[in-house]
């Protein structure tokens, strides 16, 4: 039955029995029912449109919780280094690889009078290379990649300076499954895996490692960060925003067609989704654009996939049929989406106010050792791009639409699920931050 | 043809490739925005016949150590594809519905 479109839903018995759908729902009958912590009341994004709240966010998650920063992809060697804006955090950090290969982090931040020790080109600009050692532009102090002061010029020209106890102000900075992720606080309340959790952590066998092919993409929305995450914790949206991704016929148009969120599962603050949907690679080609056709990829990524081996740690968790998409969202900013033809994205989400955010995408694939899979990997970075500024566009307007004030409070469907329970740990780990505020003035 | 930029068997795609043969995404995305419909139309009616005659083209030749005429042959099929959104797709040259939007690629493999 692959090859073929499935039909139209017509109204009738069945489907109202189940709306949209063929996968099983928990006992509860619903996704949202079998977690009644999150309710079903109706939400207020009065988080997202308030300069106070932002404030609070900042405090409460970002300076709290693991945050990615990268890939050990960029560390390929003892003596590699990135540095990376944490845009909204007024905060630039140096990743290195020491010579024993320990990954650390500091802030980058020369320990003599303050200035931003690495750049390129201007000092907002981002570097990366092989290094013995770190030198300040501005005194020309120097550092090892342990971040240990190794250099003062004209040491004997200061007061009272002990050498040896000078060093780059470190990060806390662990890594999983290739990911390198830093904490900003002073003593982070887990530790990396701890934080991960389960759900998560089953991915740490995936092999990100293999797809070392990246395409990167930066946008900065007028949107609030959680109002843009939101788009993407969703397939609901698909059919309507994305009408044109579905193929260029009637049929292929079929809103119950391409997405369907068929598995939700939350742990934690951390969540996912699972998609099910027909494979493009089965299907005839009138409901194809002819460049789908013709590099055999598309929005689903290349229809050729690689060979991984037989087992995929930590995918498709409820083993659903026609499985197409797991989405996680590992709170809380990262999002990474695994794709049943073998490649993988990464979205974070930055805050620079109540209604602005910067937006970093990824694609990683396996390299390509041709022209044809090199083709097939642009054209799916090319349809990203595409849609992706459909969403960027159209959550201005939702920006727009919730400062208006013209509604407090939003009623959010089943499949909206993830919406609701990500804005309740916002929530929620704002709250705990605020009550700690209280509980330590008042002592 | 001692100028010629692409691979003979291409000759009739000379007149596309000062404009289209460029390396980068943003090159390439700068250019379908400044263009008229009527020319990216033009360009995709030109080159999409023989675009998998230039993939085989290409494919018989390393990746990482391509002449240079095969190299731009690959670029004009890296624009082809972004031109093919605004024919096949949006019948325009901005994609519908993304408003002052802008998303940019900072990062991509070479060639």
């Amino acid at each position: 039955m692959e090859n073929a479109i499935p039909p139209r839903r017509t109204r009738g018995v069945e489907a109202e029995d189940s709306p949209v759908g063929r996968f099983q729902r928990p006992a509860e009958g619903t996704w949202t029912e079998h977690h009644p912590e999150l309710g079903t009341g109706l939400v207020s994004f009065e988080d997202s449109i308030s300069p106070a709240f932002h404030e609070l966010e900042r405090e409460a998650i970002f300076k709290r919780a693991w945050l990615n920063v990268g890939r050990m992809e960029q560390l390929p060697r003892n003596g590699s280094y990135f540095t990376k804006d944490l845009p909204g955090l007024r905060t630039s950090i140096i990743v290195s690889r020491d010579q024993e290969g320990g990954v650390r982090a500091f802030h980058n931040v020369c320990r003599h009078r303050g200035n931003r020790l690495l750049w390129e080109g201007t000092p907002r600009g981002e570097s990366c290379g092989n290094a013995r050692q770190f030198v300040c532009k501005y005194h020309g102090w120097r550092y090892g990649l342990d971040g240990a002061c190794t250099y003062v010029h004209q040491a004997s020209e200061f007061f009272d300076l002990r050498k040896d106890e000078l060093r780059l102000a470190p990060l806390h900075c662990e890594t999983w499954a290739g990911f390198v992720f830093v904490n900003l606080a002073r003593e982070p309340r887990q530790t990396l895996r701890e934080y991960l959790g389960p759900m998560v952590g089953a991915l740490g066998g995936y092999p990100f490692h293999e797809m070392t092919e990246r395409y990167s993409f930066r946008a900065e929305n007028n949107s609030n960060w959680k109002v843009f995450s939101d788009a993407f914790q969703e397939y609901y949206h698909v059919p309507p925003l994305h009408t044109h991704q579905l193929g260029p016929t009637q049929e292929a148009q079929n809103p119950e067609y391409e997405f369907e969120g068929a598995h939700y599962q939350l742990d934690g603050p951390h969540r996912m989704v699972t998609t099910s949907g027909t494979h493009k690679h089965h299907w005839p080609a009138e409901h194809l654009y002819p460049s789908e056709a013709l590099t055999r990829s598309g929005s689903t990524g290349p229809w050729d996939a690689p060979d991984l081996g037989s087992t995929l740690p930590g995918v498709n968790p409820s083993r659903i049929s026609r499985w197409g998409i797991d989405n996680f969202q590992v709170f809380p900013n990262l999002e990474i989406l695994i794709y049943e033809r073998g490649w993988y994205v990464t979205y974070r989400y930055w805050p620079t106010s109540h209604n602005t955010h910067v937006f970093e995408a990824d694609l990683h694939f396996v390299p390509a050792r041709n022209t044809r899979e090199r083709l097939a990997h642009e054209y799916a970075a090319i349809t990203f791009k595409e849609y992706g500024l459909q969403d960027c566009g159209t959550l201005d307007g939702t920006q727009m639409g919730l400062e208006q004030g013209a509604f407090c409070e939003f009623p959010l469907n089943d499949q909206e699920i993830l919406v609701r329970h990500f804005h309740k740990t916002v929530g929620d780990w704002v709250d705990a931050y605020a009550r700690e505020q209280t509980a330590a003035s008042a002592r | 043809m001692s100028d010629a930029l692409l691979p003979p068997e291409f000759a009739e795609l000379e007149p596309w490739a000062a404009t289209w043969c460029l390396a980068t995404e943003p090159e390439r995305w700068a250019q379908r925005m400044r263009s008229p419909m009527a020319e990216l139309r033009a360009f995709y009616d030109a080159f999409f016949p023989r675009a998998e005659e230039a993939i085989a083209h290409c494919d018989r030749l390393p990746l990482e150590d391509m002449p240079p005429e095969a190299e731009r042959l690959l670029q004009l099929l890296h624009s082809l594809l972004l031109v093919s959104y605004a024919v096949e797709v949006w019948k325009q040259p901005e994609v519908i519905r993304c408003g002052s939007a802008r998303i940019d690629r900072v990062l991509e493999p070479r060639p």
